[in-house]
């Protein structure tokens, strides 16, 4: 009989904080700077420059933290963790080992047996490195230390999942929660958020942990997915064959479908932690904690709860108003605007989601305003655009964000209202298509449609179809 | 000298520093860090199961900055100490492995 087998993944999850400046200076973390500009002695780590800790990184670290139900660590500290290699320029990263910030938390996701929890084992706070880029004319690394110093958290799980739709569904919230909090925006293609998987295979039923290996490079759903199925098969085969997984670091090249093994740096990582001496002990007293637990957001749970008491909306749409925290408050203020929350709700589910899509957008870079979109609503109301001229209007103002009273104004894109031209219009397409009206006056109700089309077209889309449609009857 | 550093340790060391060590400065190495050992090992003879573990040195804590920039462009500065250049960069020898 075939053997079984389960999968069991934890994963390390570093997201990079949305602040400002640098964690230990006051150097800028924007994008898109000419290499070095955003450095400075302390984040270049000259000797005698003196690190001081951003109080938005601690703030934020302990606001996820609260957010995934852990336990704040009240007397937190830094550590250094040394290594040798050209990405970190002091020699050592700035880190936590002893004294993690968060602890023993948790978060819910759903299962295919239901809920299920993931355990959280730690969250630390740390600096990023800089970025090698390497020069294949040259045969030499180039090294650029804008990053260097950039705050990040990472996010150690338990070895709770026991597949990549378990993992994916993990990782979906952890982004939801520290999207909600505004901590990030943890976009994986941007390495914003970077998730490594520790993944081993044991046969089902053993209490046992097998060999693990961790994989890195995942920068998409899709090759976490990818990774985590071919590592589960790569191991099941090793073991079937009678031979060992060896505990390493292994590099996921999703356009060829296979890992690798990464050579070691030289030696074992033996990366001798000490208390880091430059930064001062953190002590998070009740006030800082209460205040920054005051300073939640309402989140998901909440909001999906509320919305159904105060908008009376269906679930279905509910789901997906808050699955984005710029979303949900896009929806609310363009409600509060137009006090018509399903329209507003329609816009968002059904238009909104499907540029999202086609541009393979994030809810977060929606762009347009919540006026503009209550003005839309405004404009279809009122009869002054049929609904193709909305869309199209619609779609003008997703990518501009513009005014769309004026740009209707511009562009002449009202329903004419002159029902002296529409009938015009209408005896003229009569004229013109005899076959047409003859059908429909030999009982072919379907043949006025091709008629109201044509009106449509000759009016340039400017006409309620309705309006066109009763006119179209009373002269035939 | 109570503590002897064998040479497994040493070469170790030094793969950890990443330095190379002539045979003669192996054998000095070894002699420092066995007194160092010692030392430790005097101070371990006080009894400290009541004290707490220091992790400062100065009885400071929760010292912040806000998050405002406040540096400009470190580029010139940062670069100055580069051994080579190309543009903007760091040039180093080659670190990729595959
Ligand atoms: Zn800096």
């Amino acid at each position: 009989m075939e053997k079984s087998y389960e999968t069991v993944i934890g994963l390390e999850v570093h997201v990079e904080l949305a602040t400002k400046t640098k964690i230990f200076c006051g150097c800028s973390t924007a994008f898109g700077a000419e290499p070095n500009a955003h450095t400075c002695p302390v984040c270049t780590g000259m000797p005698g420059s003196l690190p001081v800790l951003n109080r938005q990184v601690l703030e934020y670290a302990a606001a996820v933290g609260l957010a995934t139900n852990c336990e704040i660590t009240r007397e937190t500290k830094f550590d250094r963790k040394n290594y040798f290699y050209p990405d970190n320029p002091q020699n050592y990263q700035i880190s936590q080992l002893y004294l993690p910030i968060c602890r023993n938390g948790y978060v819910e996701i759903e299962a295919e047996e239901g809920h299920k929890k993931i355990g959280i084992h730690e969250i630390h706070m740390e600096e990023d490195a800089g970025k090698l880029i390497h020069d294949e004319w040259q045969d030499c690394t180039l090294v650029d230390y804008n990053r260097s110093g950039v705050p990040l958290i990472e996010i150690v799980s338990e070895p709770d999942m026991r597949s990549a739709e378990e993992v994916i569904a993990y990782l979906e919230k952890l982004r939801m929660l520290i999207q909600y909090l505004g901590a990030s925006d943890c976009k994986l293609q941007e390495g914003s958020m970077r998730a490594d998987v520790n993944l081993s295979v044991r046969e089902a039923g053993s209490g046992k942990l097998g060999t693990r290996t961790e994989m890195k490079n995942l920068n998409s759903f899709r090759a976490i997915t990818n990774a985590i199925e071919g590592e589960r098969e790569r191991q099941i085969a090793l073991l079937e064959a009678g031979e060992n997984v060896i505990q390493e670091t292994r590099r996921w090249d999703d356009t060829k479908g296979e890992s690798y093994a990464m050579r070691s740096k030289e030696d074992a990582q033996d990366y001798r932690y000490f208390p880091e001496p430059d930064l001062t002990p953190i002590v998070i007293s009740d006030e800082m904690l209460a205040r920054i637990r005051a300073g939640q957001p309402e989140f998901r749970e909440e909001k999906m709860e509320r919305y159904r008491k105060e908008y009376g909306l269906p679930d279905y749409d509910i789901d997906i108003l808050t699955q984005s925290r710029h979303m949900a408050e896009l929806f609310e203020q363009t409600s509060a605007i137009c006090g018509q929350p399903k329209k507003v709700s329609n816009w968002l589910m059904v238009q909104t989601m499907q540029l999202l899509k086609e541009k393979a957008m994030d809810a977060e870079d929606i762009c347009f305003s919540p006026e503009h979109l209550a003005k839309l609503i405004a404009l279809t109301d009122a009869k002054a655009i049929n609904s193709s001229v909305a869309k199209e209007v619609f779609e003008v103002m997703f990518t501009s964000d513009i005014d769309p009273e004026q740009y209707v104004e511009e562009k002449g894109l009202k329903t004419t209202n002159d029902a002296g031209e529409l009938k015009k219009v209408i005896e003229e397409v009569i004229a013109a298509n005899p076959q047409s009206v003859c059908d429909y006056r030999n009982g072919k109700e379907k043949a006025i449609g091709f008629l109201v089309g044509q009106t449509m077209k000759a009016m340039k889309g400017k006409a309620d179809p309705a309006a066109v449609n009763a006119m179209l009857k009373e002269l035939l | 000298m109570a503590n002897m550093i064998s040479d497994e340790t040493i070469d170790y060391v030094g793969i950890l520093a990443k330095l190379a060590l002539s045979d003669e400065e192996k054998e000095q190495a070894k002699q420092d860090m066995g007194k160092m050992l010692d030392y430790i090992d005097q101070l371990n003879e006080l009894d400290t199961s009541g004290v707490e573990p220091m992790s400062h040195v100065f009885s400071v804590h929760n010292v912040f900055r806000e998050d405002v920039v406040t540096n400009g462009d470190g580029r010139e500065e940062t670069l100055a100490g580069a051994p080579e250049r190309s543009g903007d960069t760091f040039v180093v020898p080659r670190t990729f492995e595959e």
